[in-house]
C-alpha cells in the first residue's frame, strides 16, 4: 500500500517523467552522433555520458558550472512560479558579473562583498521588468529582452572605462577582458575550503554549496511562509490575489527583483571563482538562457533545480570530452537537442501520469474545465482518505 | 432489436446503460440508466456534484466509463472522443462556452469543419448556411461581430449554432440558463421547444425546477451519483422533484423572524463609478445604508451598475467620487473632480485588506476569476482572506497545521465535497462546492458586513436553501447583509429591504412583505421610479 502511494504520487511520476525524457534525449543523441561521424559514435557518445565522473577533476568541473546554472535555474523558476517569464536572466546574470567583478577588481573587495554586489546587481536589472509590467502591463517578455541587450552594452561600457578592470593594467596582454581575480584581487576569489586538493581541481569552490543553500531557502519561502503563498496566489490568479489583499503590483515588482537577483548572484559565482575573466563579447552570455530548460526540466521546483542543473553541466563537460573526433559546433548540437528533449518532461509527465493511474481524470488546464465535476462521493471515504495520510 | 418499452411507444435515439465512472476514492457516476426518445426534451435534474457533468461528458467522449455501454439507434457504440460524438451527430453546449475570444462569430462556427477548397476557407458557403440556420430558428447574431465583443447570451446562440452547424441531432445543454437573463431564458426555451418539434433530441442539464416543469417532458433524477429516478414532468411537481433530487423535502421560502435593525453598518454617500464600457457613469450619485441584522438586497437586470458598484465598495476599483463607512470608519472619500473642489478635504480609498480587517466580507460575482485560486489546494483556498492572521502564521512562516485544522473544520461544517478533502485541487471541484467553499470562508470571518453577490448563481435547490440559511442566521447574529442578486425569487425571498438599481441609480426603495414580483419587475425595466421623497424610508 505504502508503496503504491508512493509509486501514485505526482513527485514520483514527475521524476519519472524527466528521468524518461533525458533517456529519449539522451537515444537521439546518439542516433545523430551516428549519422555526423559512425566510427567514432560509441566512442563519443561513451565519452558524453561518462566524462563527468571519470576523473575528479573533470567532476570538480561539472559542478564548478552547475552552480551559476543552478542559480539562473533558480532565477526562472522563481519567477515562473508567480506567473512570470523571466527570460531576462542573462542579462541579470551579466549585470550581477559586472558589479561583483567591478567590486573585486575596482575597489579591492573581499568575495562575500562582491557576491551581495552581484545580487543587487541583478536585482536592480529585474525591477525595470518588474516595474513595468506591474504599473504600465508592458510584457515582461519584451523589456526583459530589451534589457538584456542594454545590460550587456552597459557593463562593456563600464568595464571599458574603468581603469583598473581591464587586464592589460595589470600587465597582461589580452586586450578584451577583464584582469585575472588571482593577480588583481586574490581575496574576491570564493573559498575552496581544501577542496580544490580533495578533487585535484583548481575549479572546485564553495559555489555550489552556496547556490544549494539558496536553492533550499528558495524552496523553503515558496512552499512554508506567507510571502510565499501570497507570490504564488498572485502568479496562478491576479484578480482573486487582489481580491484577497494582496497587492498583485507589489509581488510583481518583489518576485522580478527576487528573479533578478537570484540570476545575478550567479553571475558573481561564476566569475568570483577566479578561473574565467570576463570578455567584452557583444553577444548575451548562455548561461542566462539556459537556465531555462533547467527550470523546465525541474518542472520549477527548486529543489530539482539543483539536480537538472547538475545533470545539463554534467552533459556539457561530457561534451567537451568528444573533442577531437566531433567538432564543438555538433556537440553543441547534440547538447541542446538533449536539453530540447528533456523540457519535454511536462508533456512526458501527463502521458506517465495516464499510463499509471489510467482511472485518474486528470485536471490539468488543457481539460475543459466544464467536464470536470468532482466526484460526490461521502463523507466517510473522503475522511478515511485524508487519515491514510 | 431496440427494447421495446410498455406502451410501445419507445424510439429511444440514446440509450446509456448502467454507467459507473469512477475517480479516485469516489464513484461519479454508479450504475446509470438513462434514455432519450427522439424528439423529446429530457431534463436532467441533481445537485451539484451529484454526477451530471460526469454523466453527459461520458457521452460526450470526454471520459471513458469503467463499465456500461452507450446505445445510438439501438447499436452499441464507442465514443472514444469528441469527434467520435459529433460522427455521431451529438453535440454539446458547455457550461462555460468553448469559443475563441477573438474571432468572430462565424470563424467560432465553422472551427474544426471549415469548408474548404485546397486549403482555402469557403467563407461565402459558410456564411450561407449560418445564417440561413439562424433565420430558420430565430437565432439572432452578427456573423461578423467578434466573441469578446458580444454578450453571454449572443455567445451562448454561437454555441448552438455551432451545434446545428455540424447537423446535430442529440443536443446537450448543460446548465444553459446559468448565465442568462430571464429574457434570454425565455428565447433559450421557445428554441428548444422548436427543435424538439423537428426532431433532435434535446438533454438539458439544470438544477431550475421552474425550468423542467416549463419545457421538459421527461426527467432523470441523480443524487450522489446514482439514479434515482426518471418521470414524466406532467405526472410529477416541483416538490417532488426536489425531494428526488435532495433526498428530502425542501423549503423554498427561507423562514425567518422580522428583523432587527440595529446601528448603521455601511453608509454610502454620492458614490460615483466610471464604466469600462462607455463614457457615462456605471454607477450615478448612488446613496444608502444597511444596518445591522437586515439583509438588504440590490435587485436589478444584469449591466445595470451593480458590478461596478460592488467593485467600487469592496476596493477592487477606484469610483470617482463619493464616500463610504464602514462602522464609523470612513473607508473611502473621494471628491468629484471639479476644478473648485481642489480643497482640502482628504482623500481616502482604503485597501482590500484594510476593508477586510475593517470586517468586510465579499462573495464575488465570479467565483473562478475573483473568488478562488483555483490551482491552490481546498485549504488553502479556504485561508486565503486569513492567512495572514496571527492564528495561521507566525513570524511569516505558514503554520499548516492550523491551516488543515480550520480547513477540515469548514469542510464540516459547510459539507464541502471534494475528492481528496483539505489537499484537492480546486479546479477538480464541481462548481456548487467551490461557491460553497467561498461562503464558507467569507461567513466565517465573522464579518460586520457581507457583500454577497449572487451567492446561489449555478447552485440546486438544497445548496441555495443551505446558503439562504446562511444569510438570515449571519442577520441574526447582528451582521449586515448586502445581497446582490438577479433572480426575483431571491430577492422577494430573502431581504428585508429592496433598493432597485436601474442604468446606475436606485430608482427605488421597497418592502418586500408589501410589494409584488410585477411592481419590482416594472422599476427593474425603468418602466417606473420614485420621487426623492417616497426614498426616504427606511432612513
Amino acid at each position: 500500500m505504502k508503496f503504491k502511494r508512493i509509486f501514485y504520487s505526482n513527485g514520483f511520476i514527475s521524476l519519472l517523467a524527466s528521468i524518461v525524457s533525458i533517456c529519449f534525449g539522451l537515444l537521439l543523441g546518439f542516433i545523430l552522433l551516428f549519422c555526423f561521424n559512425a566510427p567514432f559514435a560509441l566512442s563519443g557518445f561513451k565519452a558524453l555520458i561518462t566524462a563527468g565522473f571519470r576523473s575528479s577533476d573533470k567532476f570538480a568541473k561539472v559542478l564548478y558550472q552547475a552552480a551559476p546554472l543552478v542559480m539562473t535555474g533558480l532565477s526562472v523558476a522563481f519567477a515562473f512560479k508567480t506567473g512570470l517569464f523571466n527570460i531576462g536572466a542573462t542579462g541579470q546574470y551579466t549585470v550581477g558579473a559586472a558589479f561583483a567583478l567591478i567590486g573585486a577588481i575596482e575597489f579591492q573587495l573581499p568575495w562575500y562583498v562582491c557576491l551581495v554586489l552581484a545580487m543587487i546587481g541583478g536585482a536592480i536589472w529585474g525591477v525595470f521588468p518588474g516595474l513595468f509590467k506591474a504599473l504600465f502591463n508592458v510584457h515582461e517578455v519584451i523589456t526583459s529582452i530589451m534589457f538584456n541587450w542594454i545590460g550587456l552594452f552597459a557593463v562593456n561600457l563600464t568595464i571599458v572605462n574603468l581603469s583598473q578592470m581591464l587586464a592589460k593594467h595589470w600587465g597582461f596582454a589580452q586586450m578584451d577582458r577583464t584582469a585575472p581575480l588571482s593577480t588583481a584581487n586574490p581575496s574576491a576569489i570564493l573559498p575552496k575550503l581544501g577542496l580544490d586538493t580533495l578533487l585535484q581541481s583548481n575549479y572546485m569552490n564553495i559555489g555550489i554549496f552556496i547556490a544549494i543553500i539558496i536553492a533550499i531557502i528558495m524552496y523553503i519561502v515558496l512552499n512554508k511562509t506567507v510571502f510565499g503563498y501570497e507570490l504564488k496566489a498572485c502568479g496562478y490568479n491576479r484578480n482573486a490575489s487582489e481580491y484577497a489583499g494582496i497587492s498583485a503590483k507589489r509581488n510583481i515588482i518583489l518576485s522580478m527583483v527576487i528573479s533578478g537577483a537570484l540570476a545575478g548572484v550567479g553571475g558573481g559565482l561564476y566569475y568570483l571563482a577566479g578561473t574565467g575573466q570576463y570578455s567584452l563579447a557583444k553577444t548575451l552570455v548562455a548561461m542566462g538562457f539556459n537556465g531555462i530548460p533547467v527550470a523546465l526540466l525541474a518542472s520549477s521546483d527548486p529543489i530539482g533545480t539543483v539536480f537538472s542543473a547538475l545533470f545539463i553541466s554534467y552533459i556539457q563537460v561530457g561534451g567537451d570530452a568528444m573533442q577531437p573526433e566531433f567538432v564543438r559546433e555538433i556537440i553543441d548540437i547534440i547538447i541542446s537537442e538533449i536539453i530540447y528533449l528533456s523540457a519535454f518532461s511536462l508533456l512526458m509527465r501527463n502521458i506517465l501520469g495516464k499510463w499509471i493511474r489510467p482511472k485518474e481524470a486528470f485536471a490539468d488546464d488543457d481539460t475543459p474545465v466544464a467536464a470536470i465535476e468532482a466526484p460526490p462521493g461521502n463523507l466517510e471515504s473522503i475522511e478515511s482518505e485524508v487519515s491514510d495520510q | 432489436m431496440i427494447g421495446k418499452g410498455s406502451d410501445g411507444m419507445d424510439d429511444y435515439v440514446i440509450e446509456m446503460l448502467n454507467i459507473t465512472k469512477e475517480f479516485p476514492g469516489i464513484r461519479a457516476n454508479d450504475d446509470i440508466t438513462l434514455r432519450l426518445r427522439r424528439g423529446e426534451i429530457h431534463a436532467l435534474l441533481g445537485e451539484n456534484g451529484a454526477g451530471k457533468s460526469t454523466l453527459m461528458s461520458v457521452l460526450f467522449g470526454l471520459y471513458q466509463p469503467e463499465n456500461g455501454t452507450i446505445k445510438k439507434d439501438g447499436k452499441i457504440v464507442r465514443i472514444k472522443d469528441p469527434n467520435d460524438a459529433n460522427a455521431l451527430h451529438i453535440g454539446m453546449v458547455h457550461q462555460h462556452f468553448k469559443l475563441v475570444e477573438i474571432f468572430t462569430v462565424l470563424e467560432n462556427i465553422i472551427l474544426g469543419v471549415e469548408p474548404n477548397k485546397m486549403g482555402f476557407i469557403q467563407e461565402s458557403e459558410a456564411r450561407k448556411k449560418v445564417v440561413e440556420l439562424s433565420d430558420r430558428y430565430g437565432l439572432k447574431v452578427d456573423p461578423d461581430a467578434v466573441i469578446e465583443d458580444i454578450s453571454v447570451g449572443m455567445q451562448q446562440r454561437v454555441e448552438i449554432l455551432k451545434m446545428l452547424y455540424r447537423d446535430n441531432e442529440i443536443l446537450i445543454f448543460d446548465e444553459p440558463t446559468a448565465v442568462l437573463t430571464p429574457q434570454e431564458i425565455e428565447e433559450l426555451m421557445d428554441i428548444m421547444r422548436s427543435f424538439a418539434k423537428e426532431g433532435k433530441s434535446i438533454l438539458f442539464i439544470t438544477h431550475k425546477l421552474n425550468e423542467i416543469m416549463a419545457v421538459a417532458d421527461r426527467c432523470t433524477v441523480l443524487r450522489k451519483g446514482k439514479c434515482v429516478g426518471t418521470v414524466d414532468v406532467k405526472d410529477t411537481n416541483k416538490q417532488e422533484l426536489s425531494h428526488m433530487m435532495v433526498g428530502r423535502d425542501v423549503e423554498f421560502v427561507v423562514s425567518k423572524d422580522d428583523a432587527k435593525p440595529g446601528e448603521t453598518v455601511l453608509k454610502v454617500e454620492h458614490l460615483t463609478v466610471p464604466s469600462k464600457l462607455h463614457k457615462n457613469n456605471a454607477v450615478k450619485d448612488v446613496s444608502f445604508q444597511v444596518r445591522a441584522g437586515e439583509i438588504v438586497c440590490l435587485a436589478g437586470i444584469e449591466g445595470n451598475g451593480q458590478t461596478e458598484f460592488v467593485y467600487a465598495l469592496t476596493g477592487l476599483e477606484k469610483p470617482s467620487s463619493g464616500s463610504v463607512t464602514l462602522k464609523n470608519e470612513r473607508i473611502l472619500q473621494l471628491a468629484p473632480r471639479t476644478s473648485s473642489s481642489k480643497s482640502r478635504v482628504k482623500q481616502i480609498n482604503a485597501t482590500v485588506r484594510l476593508r477586510s480587517k475593517l470586517g468586510m466580507s465579499h462573495i464575488p460575482e465570479d467565483r473562478q476569476k475573483y473568488g478562488l485560486v483555483l490551482d491552490y489546494t481546498l485549504e488553502e483556498n479556504l485561508v486565503l482572506q486569513r492567512y495572514w492572521q496571527p492564528e495561521f502564521q507566525k513570524d511569516g512562516f505558514i503554520k499548516k497545521t492550523e491551516v488543515r485544522k480550520y480547513a477540515e473544520k469548514l469542510i464540516d461544517q459547510y459539507d464541502i465535497r471534494s475528492g481528496q478533502g483539505p489537499v484537492t485541487t480546486v479546479r477538480s471541484m464541481s462548481g456548487g462546492n467551490q461557491q460553497k467553499a467561498i461562503v464558507a470562508r467569507e461567513i466565517d470571518k465573522e464579518p460586520e458586513l457581507l457583500v454577497a453577490v449572487q451567492p446561489t448563481r449555478g447552485l440546486d435547490v438544497g445548496a441555495i436553501e443551505y446558503i439562504h440559511k446562511q444569510l438570515v442566521a449571519a442577520r441574526d447574529n447582528g451582521k449586515a447583509v448586502l445581497l446582490v442578486s438577479l433572480e426575483l425569487d431571491e430577492v422577494m425571498n430573502v431581504s428585508d429591504r429592496i433598493l432597485v438599481m436601474y442604468e446606475g441609480e436606485i430608482v427605488g426603495e421597497f418592502d418586500p412583505k408589501t410589494t409584488t414580483v410585477q411592481e419590482l419587475g416594472l422599476f427593474m425595466a425603468g418602466a417606473k421610479r420614485q420621487t426623492e421623497e417616497s426614498e426616504a424610508y427606511g432612513a
